[in-house]
């Protein structure tokens, strides 16, 4: 019951927000719109960092292709909008303007995520029946056959980009599916199959001899990480309403690698700390031009130096509030303190 | 019919030949000590029981069922549990979280209840935890639960594997050289303990040790293997005065 209030509290604010943001609350009161597309973006990389720190920080397995499961989402359903978008709007005539967007935008989502999960699995089943860093080559791999592949076909663009994706993803749209990853990613690791995951993570010969059944996990884990993964590229897609597939090469899978490490692999909130800090980073020091990835960079060596373990290490930010409390709590008295 | 045998089990690697036409009966209840020089055999023995290794030849029987070449987490659902001669606890993990991943492999739940978070799961997990901390209390480690596995002493550390192993309800437990790294005070307080554990809940209990003094002091039967072969299988007493084993351990006269 609580949790059902929690959830339309959280929907109507985000409305809310949703249409303050863009000026249609308060005569006068929007925000800029370079501001409300960093925030949007933000959100999107929320839920790419998340569902990679399921497979990279929670399960322990090295992946270094998220950005090619984005590729799918974002491509499959853009395909989809484009295609049978207009067909699909017809049948839903009785619904509200509104309503059959969203309806549009869910199937296409739900699309690109089926996809992007089957994905997940051919390329996890055979590399993730072994220990070690097979996956990182692999995804690696496959992130690179995935490019050229959407390259190569004409129908979405190839080179030119795809163009032409009705807009039907929003802040509201993108924020509560930010949300919807965090509390999935928070009640799987929470779980008995979480508690599985991470014992993986720690020892997985120890694992397997528990009776874990070690292959399998890894595999789910995977592809739930892949669908979520499929589900950012679409929003991505219905937000820009262009794409390329330079936008989902390895760079970007190694940009949701650093979110993951700055914020600490294995802590959800610090994923979203990182998400959020990696792009006001790179927004942030646009004004420096050229200097920006050197500056940038730089920040991230010191972080690597002082904090090894990310900001939060594997704490949640609420944990991570109260242990600090504590320590300083016992502080006086003790030298050194 | 006893709870586990070997019969004619031989392990190759290459040229070199591990084991070589073991027979080996462990039947229920029993303290079965496993013990022999450096590079005799017996971590492979180990092994190839908890499906590490799939053996060359022979069979290996679990009350009465094959088991070799099976996966080890299958033979653990079946009800061998292991400890290890290089602790391998989740050191991240809580003491208490230990014990439930163990506990984890009876469950039946799944994916779609663990997102729901239906009543069963709630109800499931509550159990998990409650059966957790009661065994945590048998082993005297209740009060480290919340405790990072990696900050605990040596010889709690020790303890936790084995509660973890048992929480895989097991009716065999395979103990590889627990007393190492142990103090005789440690040690002699982990003898009551294995002793203990059997009585309590009667089950088979292998057992690997360098420490002779466990060995002799707790095992009903000693089985010395040395090069791979068994060169003497009996109670203790009998054992410290074979003098096969007595050479093999001191080389010949």
């Amino acid at each position: 019951m609580k949790g059902w209030l929690a959830a339309t509290g959280l929907l109507a604010g985000l409305l809310v927000l949703n249409e303050l943001f863009s000026g249609s609350l308060l005569a006068g009161f929007a925000l800029p719109p370079y501001l409300l597309q960093v925030l949007c973006l933000a959100g999107v990389n929320i839920t790419l960092a998340v569902s990679l720190n399921l497979i990279n920080g929670f399960t322990g397995q090295f992946s270094i292709g998220h950005a090619g499961f984005m590729a799918i989402g974002a491509y499959a359903s853009a395909y989809f909008t484009v295609t049978f978008g207009e067909a699909l709007r017809a049948v839903l005539g009785f619904l509200p303007a509104f309503a059959r967007d969203g309806a549009v935008l869910l199937v296409a989502l739900a699309l690109g995520a089926v996809l992007a999960a089957i994905a997940g699995f051919i390329v996890g089943v055979p590399s993730l029946r072994l220990r070690g860093d097979y996956l990182a080559i692999v995804t690696l791999g496959f992130g690179e056959i995935i490019g050229v592949m959407i390259l190569n076909i004409d129908t979405v663009g190839g080179a030119r980009g795809y163009s032409g994706i009705p807009k039907l993803a929003n802040f509201f749209w993108i924020y509560v599916f930010a949300a919807a990853t965090i509390l999935v990613v928070h009640r799987i690791v929470h779980s008995s199959f979480g508690r599985t995951l991470v014992a993986i993570r720690e020892d997985e010969i120890a694992a397997e001899s528990m009776g874990v059944h070690t292959t399998r996990a890894k595999v789910i884990s995977f592809v739930v990480s892949s669908a979520m993964a499929g589900i950012a590229g679409g929003l991505f897609a219905h937000y820009l309403m262009y794409i390329n597939v330079r936008s989902f090469s390895f760079l970007k899978s190694f940009e949701i690698i650093i979110m993951i490490v700055i914020g600490g692999l294995g802590s959800i909130t610090g994923s979203v700390l990182g998400a959020v800090l990696f792009i006001s980073l790179t927004e942030g020091l646009r004004e420096f031009a050229q200097y920006r990835m050197v500056l940038f960079s730089l920040l991230l060596i010191i972080l690597m130096i002082v904090r090894p373990q990310g900001i939060l290490g594997h704490k949640e930010f609420v944990t991570f509030l109260t242990k600090r409390r504590r320590t300083i709590g016992a502080a006086p008295g003790t030298p050194g303190a | 019919m006893p709870s586990l045998q070997l019969s004619s089990v031989t392990m190759r690697f290459g040229g070199l030949c591990a084991v070589n036409e073991l027979d080996l009966s462990i039947e229920p209840g029993q303290l079965y000590g496993l013990i022999g020089p450096n590079g005799a055999g017996k971590t492979t023995v180990f092994n190839v029981i908890t499906g590490v290794y799939t053996p060359t030849s022979g069979h290996v029987l679990f009350e009465g069922a094959s088991i070799a070449g099976e996966r080890c987490g299958r033979i653990t659902r079946r009800g061998i549990a292991r400890t290890f001669q290089n602790i391998r606890l989740f050191g991240e993990m809580s003491v208490l979280d230990n014990v439930k991943v163990a506990f984890d492999c009876r469950q039946a739940t799944t994916l779609m209840t663990a997102v729901l978070r239906t009543p069963a799961h709630r109800a499931e997990e509550e159990r998990v935890g409650r059966e957790s901390l009661e065994l945590l209390k048998i082993f005297k480690l209740d009060h480290l639960a919340a405790e990072r596995a990696k900050n605990l002493p040596y010889g709690s550390q020790r303890r936790l594997e084995i509660a973890r192993a048992m929480a895989t309800a097991p009716r065999m437990l395979l103990l590889d050289e627990p007393a190492a790294g142990m103090n005789p005070h440690e040690s002699t307080e982990l003898m009551d303990l294995i002793r203990w554990i059997r009585d309590r809940f009667g089950m088979a209990v292998l057992l690997v040790e360098h420490n002779m003094k466990v060995v002799m002091g707790i095992c009903e039967t000693v089985h010395v293997l040395d090069y791979g072969s068994t060169i003497a299988i009996g109670p203790p007493a009998q054992i410290q005065r074979d003098p096969k084993v007595i050479e093999a351990y001191l080389g010949g006269a």
